[in-house]
């Protein structure tokens, strides 16, 4: 059976061109980046070389990347390290759409005694700078807003968000993990205080995420050992898995307009033509403000574990709510949050694009997507 | 390797054309083999474990999370799945799960009855909640790793159930609640075989759960100690109903109990009271939180009502049928007759006084290896007052 993997949200498959730049680092080039002999040398200039490509595709200097293991040790570095530095409990922004890894995390600082104000998003899924605005109080230390919802692909007004944190100094993390390398965002224009990212979103490797840190802005680490990353995290660097990150973003940024536009057209047209099949069909999230690449669709009378079940079993992957780690799902936090009716919140399906999506895949999708339809039409 | 091909050819079941089939699977050894035999057989088999409920909300002692619903048995299943080479996935039920199973068993209780949530779960969840997304994924049948049978009766178009051949293992009596159009789509590959053959499967077919061992009896309770969770579920019910007294079958107060839902019908054990021979709970009546103990005699009677009738081979059968009737999971079963019978309800007359007839479990009636239906034991008829 030929598959179909229209699960982009959820991770991506590692760019060969990735893969070949990270080979010669799991093999011959093995040193360890502090060494002080040749064997340390070359690592360390390749991990040095992919600080570079990093910050280059942000706009930042090398030294304000951090690399982590991952998007969530980036957010959890963000948002404790920050905490880290006041002595006392304070009061923290966040949304209800955000991350498990930023959520969670609140939660936590919630109880070692932080106040946090969970912000409501619109029907769309978007948080707005107003109200962002509006929950800042004197003891604000720490703002974390996402840039685009990993489920809807709602895209926040993160430059406006940014500003007012700037204009009031208030620490501004932003998860760009499903924003980076796919919407252009340049830290010399949008003051940021903290973004993370992930690799294996963008056709880097599992277990390789960044943090950048504003310079000036000071962190309390999580993992305390040797003096890698600026002390700001601790352990031997994953050098393939850096390597592997930097030309990710490399690649990323050479074609991003152009494969924006090609993601834009085809998950456009998937929409129009779904629309065709079943006219009941809903998009949940900002039609005017999304990451080109995901669609997430309600399909009313359908219940989507099925939807999903179905689609699979011909050997096509699209996700419903997040994964867990028992492959279960409940319903979506962030389809809650928007307040959507409970007909359209159990029966919608994310469908995430990327750029080993063809034409072919999309047509092959629409017509497994038809049958099924019919198949419990006419059932009922 | 000869044996045991035959072992797996030994399964009564119709070759399958490809016919895709939801198997129910628990990550035990059971419905492990009956995915295996399915997919032997020609089955195009989809695996599905159902997540029914938490650990952490259901309390006790989490060192005994080894039955359904942990991550492991998950993994279990999945790996099972995995090296059959067919999909798997797990269904989170778990509200439906806690509305119809778990909520009923407290509320049974507080009523004075001793309910039968494995009933309950075969039939809303199982027969319910999975075989509707068994059709909505468009496959035919669904399938468990439950030891009884099918068959249909073209005399009178009904689907019937049917003892296991393994009688040891027979677990008909909690399958009563499948309905008919729900049997029409069910496969039991197991129904033909004993535990032993099961396992030699598992083992010829290198299913890594062939020795796992025997589920609790009820799984949402991993510690078995169904007070403590009552307590812990419902504690404000708990203290408003408070202690009452124990009386004797001429309501003279005879001493005090910890309150109604904390005890059974035919419980023995732990009442607290020396009367110097051996006494039983013979009724319980939550209106007045009192309970009667009485002696051995005083727990048996021969009428009594069943409600939520579902039936089986025969619908509504008339006044008089002979049935051998079982009112409780480990049960001989005893010969009775049938009167009064409606579409929800029927009235049991049992040939000789059976003991312990308990509000809130199960009566299955069978003739022969058939069920002839099954319903909840709603009430039974004090022989004395009748008379």
């Amino acid at each position: 059976m030929n598959r179909i993997y229209l699960d982009y949200s959820a991770t991506t498959p590692l760019a060969p061109e990735v893969f070949e730049a990270m080979r010669p680092y799991l093999t011959e080039h093995f040193g360890n980046a502090s060494s002080i002999h040749g064997f340390g040398r070359e690592a360390k200039v390749a991990v040095e070389a992919a600080r570079e490509k990093l910050a280059a595709a942000l706009g930042a200097q090398p030294q304000e990347i951090a690399f982590t293991s991952g998007g969530t040790e980036a957010g959890n570095l963000a948002i404790f390290g920050v905490a880290g530095t006041f002595a006392e409990p304070r009061h923290g922004v966040t949304s209800r759409i955000e991350h498990p890894c930023v959520l969670n995390s609140c939660s936590e600082l919630e109880e070692r005694g932080w106040k946090i104000t969970y912000l409501e998003p619109d029907a769309t899924g978007m948080i707005s700078a107003q109200a962002v605005a509006e929950a800042i109080r004197p003891d604000t230390a720490l703002i974390s807003i996402m840039h685009a919802n990993n489920e809807v692909g709602t895209i926040n007004p993160i430059a406006g968000i940014a500003k007012l944190a700037a204009e009031r100094k208030i620490l501004f993390h932003t998860d760009a993990v499903q924003a980076f390398g796919k919407l252009p965002l340049d830290v010399r224009q949008i003051p940021v205080s903290l973004l993370s990212l992930s690799g294996h979103k963008i056709y880097g490797p599992k277990g390789m995420g960044a943090l950048f840190v504003r310079r000036g802005v000071k962190l309390q680490p999580l993992l305390f050992g040797g003096h890698q990353e600026r002390d700001r995290r601790a352990g031997t660097e994953n050098v393939a898995g850096i390597v592997g990150l930097g030309k990710a973003a490399e690649l990323m940024m050479a074609d991003q307009a152009a494969e924006s536009e090609r993601l834009r057209a085809l998950s456009e047209n998937f929409w129009q033509r779904v629309q065709k099949i079943f006219p009941n069909a809903t998009m949940n999230g900002n039609p005017a403000s999304r990451l080109p690449a995901v669609l997430n669709l309600s399909f009313p009378g359908f219940e989507s574990t099925a939807l999903l079940m179905s689609l699979d079993l011909q050997g096509i992957a699209v996700s419903n709510g997040s994964a867990c780690s028992s492959g279960s799902v409940e319903v979506s936090h962030v389809l809650r949050a928007m307040k959507l009716p409970r007909e359209r919140a159990v029966s919608a399906l994310r469908f995430s694009f990327g750029k080993y999506t063809t034409e072919a895949e999309i047509e092959t999708t629409l017509e497994a997507l038809e049958k099924i339809l019919q198949r419990k039409s006419k059932s009922n | 390797m000869h044996r045991n091909s035959e072992l797996i050819h030994k399964v009564n079941l119709s070759p399958g054309t490809g016919e895709t089939v939801v198997v129910a699977m628990s990550g035990g050894v059971d419905s492990s083999v009956a995915a295996a035999l399915l997919h032997e057989h020609g089955y195009r088999v989809v695996g599905i474990t159902l997540n029914l409920w938490d650990y952490h909300a259901s309390g006790g002692n989490f060192n005994l999370e080894s039955g359904c619903c942990s991550i492991d048995t998950m993994a279990d299943a999945r790996a099972v799945c995995h090296k059959l080479g067919v999909p798997h996935y797990v269904s989170d039920f778990r509200e439906i799960f806690d509305r119809s199973v778990q909520q009923n068993f407290i509320d049974e209780y507080f009523v004075g009855r001793t309910p039968n949530p494995c009933v309950r779960c075969n039939t809303f969840i199982k027969w319910g909640a999975l075989l509707q997304q068994t059709e909505d994924i468009g496959a035919s049948f669904l399938a468990t790793g439950h030891y009884a049978r099918t068959h249909f009766h073209a005399a009178n178009n009904r689907w019937a159930l049917l003892r296991a051949v393994d009688e040891q293992k027979d677990q008909s009596y909690a399958l009563w609640g499948v309905r008919q159009e729900a049997l029409a789509r069910t496969i039991f590959p197991l129904g033909d075989l004993t535990k032993p053959e099961v396992r030699e499967i598992a083992r010829t077919l290198g299913l890594k759960t062939a020795e796992k061992k025997e589920s609790q009896e009820i799984c949402f309770i991993p510690d078995n100690d169904y007070r403590r969770y009552l307590r812990e579920r419902a504690p404000e019910t708990v203290a408003e109903i408070g202690g009452g007294d124990f009386i004797d079958a001429n309501g003279h107060q005879i001493g005090a109990h910890q309150g109604f839902p904390f005890y059974t019908i035919g419980q023995r054990k732990g009442l607290g009271l020396a009367l110097g021979r051996p006494i039983f709970i013979t009724a319980i009546h939550p209106d007045t939180n009192t309970i009667v103990v009485g002696d051995d005699d005083d727990l048996r009677h021969s009428d009594f009502i069943v409600n939520s009738v579902n039936w089986g081979s025969l619908y509504c059968p008339p006044d008089g049928t002979a049935v051998s009737c079982k009112i409780r999971y480990r049960d001989a079963g005893a010969p009775a007759r049938l009167f009064d019978a409606e579409p929800h309800h029927v009235r049991v007359h049992f040939d000789t006084p059976q003991r312990a007839i308990t509000p809130g479990q199960s009566a299955v009636f069978y003739d022969g290896e058939v069920v002839v239906g099954g319903g909840v034991i709603d009430q039974f008829i004090n022989d004395q007052i009748r008379k």
